[in-house]
């Protein structure tokens, strides 16, 4: 019984070999499983890569070359790229000094002005308060504008007075209620956010952003079309292999993977360049950048591509030559057919 | 094996390569396609792997009608069949070796397996002791001679070969078409090109012949 049942469960496996001798003969005599299969295709990638890599270090001088210019292309962008978030980085430091100036109304006496203005420290949302009263605003305005005896000559104080308030929050979007919240109580005539220039900036930084960006993508075309020229002399100058690869039986697969990996071999190796470029650029930075922050009394550090900057310029430039290759194995390959 | 049914071939500068050929090659058959230069004989073989398309009529090797296949089955076509070419196509930027054993990277075979296959192939056409020179470094003879190893190292169902001896003496000539003999008795099927018509005579085997592009003879 167990004999039997052990035949049948054989069963399966008995009638491929009986069924095979007829188509036997040939490649396909060379059956690859499934895990043969994926192990043949790993072995072919890794040796596809490394004699992809073996070639370009044969031929330094060329390879030097070409990795030179794609240094440069990435270079310039990640640079800029980088400038863009140190500036952006200050700016938020200098958010932190944004005053709020109170101008009170006109009609409010001195006792209410100051009383006013001691009930604002009470408010949990603002860190100090500089109170100047109608007539300290007078003599700092006489004193500083040389206009005092035009002054003089007026009856009335035409000045306001003044409340500047340090506000705990650096959030401009807080900073923005906070003014209108201040601007609706009814001793304040004005309440002015010292932001505008911040703004402005921030609009510049915005402008040189996109400039930036503009830059980068057409310096990354750039990249693609020195890696994709690259690719194409290769092709032609590997010409009869092709040639013979497809006679003997290559897939076109097969025959684009040497160029692909060489593609993203030029990709990485332009990127380490670029990156060594960009690293070393902010060190020799970063002293002067130093001493220039202590006379500010600032605590800003400069800060070179990081961890997230690295990952973008690497991975990019990879794409980038991984596209290259592909588009030129893609327009030269199947032109190259035996004849 | 390989069957042509009402085959023609007209090359887009030039006239007829071939006019109307029918004939079909059973399994495990041998036979000899002869006729003079220019008669179509490398065209036919070329039309075998698709390295050209015909112009009218169908070809069928093994179970596979050639118009029926689609670009990315080519290379599988091919695969299964091997080809001495007329003019061996080695490449010179690598040793014997490497050039021999392209089909079986091609087919994804283990290094090891693939070097136990070169060297028997080698052995074969008695060139193992040349396997790490470059080909550009020998006799056009020992190269026609590579180039065969080379088509018959993954077994192929097929063979094929154009002009195989065209560059050997009489003796090494009658070495290599006993060669094909012998690959021929394990059960492959071969067709070889050739004009060496007191070689081909001798051998007894059938004989194709081609002229201006028609088949004016066979058996
Ligand atoms: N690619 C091509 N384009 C145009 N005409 C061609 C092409 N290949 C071959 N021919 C023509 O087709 C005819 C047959 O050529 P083929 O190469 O098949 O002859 P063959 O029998 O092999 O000759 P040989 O013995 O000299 O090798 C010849 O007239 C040749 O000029
Ligand atoms: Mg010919």
């Amino acid at each position: 019984m167990d004999k039997k049942r052990g035949a049948e469960r054989v069963q399966p496996t008995r009638e491929a070999p009986v069924a095979q001798p007829s188509a036997k003969r040939g490649a396909e005599h060379h059956k690859v499983d499934l895990k043969g299969h994926s192990e043949s295709w790993l072995r072919n990638h890794s040796e596809v890569g490394k004699s992809a890599l073996a070639k370009l270090l044969g031929t330094p001088v060329a390879t030097v070359m070409t990795v030179a210019v794609l240094a440069i292309a990435l270079t310039l962008p990640g640079f800029l790229f980088t400038v863009l978030s140190n500036v952006q980085n200050l700016t938020q430091g200098w958010e932190g000094e944004t005053r709020l100036s109170l101008y009170l109304e006109t009609s409010l006496s001195d006792e209410d002005a100051d009383r006013f203005s001691r009930s604002l420290l009470m408010r949990d949302d603002i860190a100090a308060i500089d109170y100047i009263s109608r007539s300290q605003g007078m003599l700092e305005f006489k004193k500083y504008s040389g206009f005092g005896d035009v002054l003089d000559a007026m009856s009335d104080n035409p000045l306001p007075a003044v409340v500047m308030l340090l506000p705990k929050s650096k959030n401009v979007a807080d900073l923005g209620l906070m003014r209108a919240g201040l601007q609706a109580l009814p001793e304040v005539n004005e309440a002015v956010l010292d932001l505008e220039w911040l703004q402005r900036l921030d609009a510049m930084l915005a402008v040189a952003k996109r400039a930036v960006f503009v830059l980068g993508v057409l310096l990354g075309l750039a990249v693609l079309l020195v890696i994709g020229n690259t690719i194409k002399m290769e092709i032609e100058s590997r010409r009869d292999e092709i040639v013979i690869s497809k006679l003997v039986g290559a897939t076109d697969a097969w025959v684009r993977r040497p160029f692909l990996y060489t593609g993203v071999w030029y990709g990485l190796l332009g990127a380490l360049s670029a990156w060594v470029i960009v690293q070393v650029a902010w060190l020799m930075l970063e002293t002067p950048a130093q001493e220039l922050a202590q006379l500010y009394r600032s605590q800003f550090q400069l800060s070179g591509l990081g961890f997230f900057g690295s990952f973008l310029l690497l991975f990019t430039s990879v794409l980038l030559g991984w596209i290259g290759a592909w588009t030129a194995v893609r327009r030269h390959l199947r032109e190259i057919e035996p004849r | 094996m390989i069957q042509f049914e009402h085959v023609s071939k007209h090359y887009d500068e030039g006239y007829d390569a071939l006019k109307d050929v029918s004939f079909t090659l059973n399994t495990g058959e041998l036979a000899f396609l002869t006729g003079h230069s220019g008669a179509g004989k490398s065209t036919l073989l070329k039309l075998v792997m698709l390295m050209e398309q015909p112009t009218a009529g169908h070809i069928q090797v093994g179970d596979q009608l050639l118009s029926h296949l689609t670009r990315n089955d080519i290379p599988y076509l091919r695969r299964s069949i091997g080809v001495v070419f007329q003019n061996h196509q080695l490449l010179f930027d690598r040793s014997v070796f490497d050039n021999v054993s392209l089909p079986l990277q091609i087919c994804g075979y283990s290094p090891v397996d693939a070097a136990r296959r070169v060297r028997a192939a080698l052995d074969k056409v008695g060139l193992l002791n040349r396997e790490k020179m470059n080909p550009r470094a020998l006799s056009s003879g020992e190269q026609q001679r590579v180039g065969i190893a080379r088509a018959i190292v993954h077994k192929p169902k097929v063979l094929l070969a154009d002009e195989p001896t065209g560059n050997l003496d009489p003796e090494l000539s009658e070495e290599i078409m006993r060669l094909f003999e012998q690959f021929n008795r394990v059960g492959t099927t071969v067709l070889i090109a050739s004009h060496d018509l007191s070689l081909i005579r001798s051998m007894r085997h059938r004989m194709l012949t081609l002229k201006s592009g028609r088949l004016i003879a066979d058996g």
